[in-house]
């Protein structure tokens, strides 16, 4: 595949990470670099990039797989929303085993709820269609790249009139988490290796103020492992000469302003909230909420939710993990009680998720 | 993934022999049968640049792939 094996020469990789160890040897200190974005999570595992790395240049996974950030309190409305026969809830797959207070989708599907996974917003909008005497509720769970998405099909469901499409809408907004972390002084973060999907829809301007503000630098980097030893070499480089800048290593698929029209749908669906992140808690103007002229396809609005207080498993270590706390090889849960298969937290769920990357491909 | 077939602001984009359907109404910029596209939850997000691509693998080959590294 074009675009895709070239970035993936052995040799190549090998050569960078040789001059990466080189260009570590200038370092006064340990330098670390956070990763914000599922793909480059998987990557990371997938390709052993940290078994390349000296150690004084570490890397460390932040909350960038939407799934596990999502709240429990907010599984717990989809959950109640599929307790009513009348509505089908429709979902991203991963979503699926992600545990709520006292159950999952998975598991309310297996007693009989109908639940369905759809590849794309606008499945779900067709769904509302064919079924007009049913209720259609979409889980609207990510970043910048979903939230356009999902945007379009509100557009698609108002353009065909529909009556019984909404969207349960949990989406987030990434430069806010990261400013939250840069902050913290345990994480001491050295750079920010930029989300690569999320970034051809934001843009790499949106990175400008946290580079400005907190001196740190910014790569966006894509997510094959040419790309990624490229964007650690690039970080690299700017905390050698003593810089804080964005850069754009993706130039292939991002720009400097982002995919203008996509955001201008955001825009126009959605404004920004405060939102809860598993791990970081309320973050102020960190969500997107459903603006009101499209109140008609919220969720939120036309549905009444009664949730008790949710309950998290307190084993649980997935807020310290998104944080890049800890690694889940140091989370006693890890591949003992918490598997793919019978997920306690999250992260283990989605495969974008920093556990489930750790299991697949070990360290 | 590259655009095979394009009707309207529907496309198939293939990758590895998977096809799939998607939508290009989120791409402010014009895509054709050939283009190379990233596709999200049944959108085109973004249009891949050839020139691009091949300055940056360009850039890195010349550093890294020359003969005195090896």
């Amino acid at each position: 595949m074009k675009f895709q094996d070239e970035f993936r020469d052995r040799t190549l990789v090998q050569n960078m990470a040789d001059n990466i160890r080189k260009m570590a040897e200038k370092l006064k200190a340990p330098v670390n670099f956070m990763e914000v974005c599922g793909t480059h999570t998987m990557s990371i595992y997938q390709y052993g990039i940290r078994s390349l790395l000296p150690e004084n240049v570490r890397l460390v996974s932040g909350p960038g797989c939407p799934v596990c950030v999502t709240p429990v309190g907010y599984l717990d409305k989809a959950l109640a929303c599929t307790a009513d026969p009348h509505n089908i809830v429709a979902t991203f797959g991963d979503m699926l085993r992600v545990p709520g207070s006292h159950s999952s989708l998975m598991e309310e599907r297996a007693k009989g709820a109908d639940i369905r996974i759809v590849y794309s917003p606008m499945d779900a909008v067709a769904l509302a269609r064919n079924n007009p005497e049913r209720k259609v509720i979409f889980l609207g769970v990510g970043f910048e790249t979903t939230a356009p998405t999902i945007a379009a099909s509100i557009l698609a469901a108002a353009a065909q009139k529909l009556t019984n499409f909404c969207v349960l809408a949990s989406h987030k907004t990434m430069p806010v988490p990261m400013e939250i972390l840069t902050a913290d002084p345990e994480l001491n973060l050295g750079g920010y290796l930029c989300p690569a999907h999320v970034s051809t829809v934001i843009g790499g301007n949106a990175y400008k103020p946290l580079a400005e503000k907190y001196r740190i630098p910014c790569v966006v980097t894509g997510f094959e492992p040419a790309d990624v030893m490229q964007g650690i070499e690039m970080l690299l480089a700017q905390v050698l000469r003593g810089e804080s800048r964005v850069e754009i290593q993706y130039s292939r698929a991002v720009s400097w302003e982002g995919n203008k029209k996509a955001q201008g749908i955001l825009h126009q669906l959605f404004e920004p909230s405060d939102a809860v992140w598993r791990g970081l808690g309320l973050l102020p103007g960190s969500g997107l909420a459903i603006r009101a002229e499209y109140a008609a396809f919220d969720a939120e609005n036309i549905l009444s939710f009664d949730i008790p207080e949710p309950i998290e498993n307190r084993a649980c270590r997935c807020g310290d993990v998104l944080k890049g706390k800890l690694s889940p090889f140091d989370c006693p849960l890890f591949s003992t009680v918490c598997t793919p298969e019978s997920p306690v937290g999250a992260c283990m769920v989605s495969s974008e998720g920093t556990c489930a990357a750790a299991y697949k491909y070990g360290r | 993934m590259k655009i095979v077939a394009r009707d309207g602001d529907n496309i198939i984009a293939e990758v590895d022999s998977v096809r799939k359907e998607a939508s290009v109404m989120l791409l402010g910029e014009e895509v054709a049968v050939g283009d190379y596209v990233i596709v999200h939850a049944g959108f085109a997000i973004s249009r891949l640049d050839e020139e691009y691509a091949e300055e940056t693998l360009r850039l890195m080959r010349e550093v890294f792939l020359s003969e005195d590294m090896a």
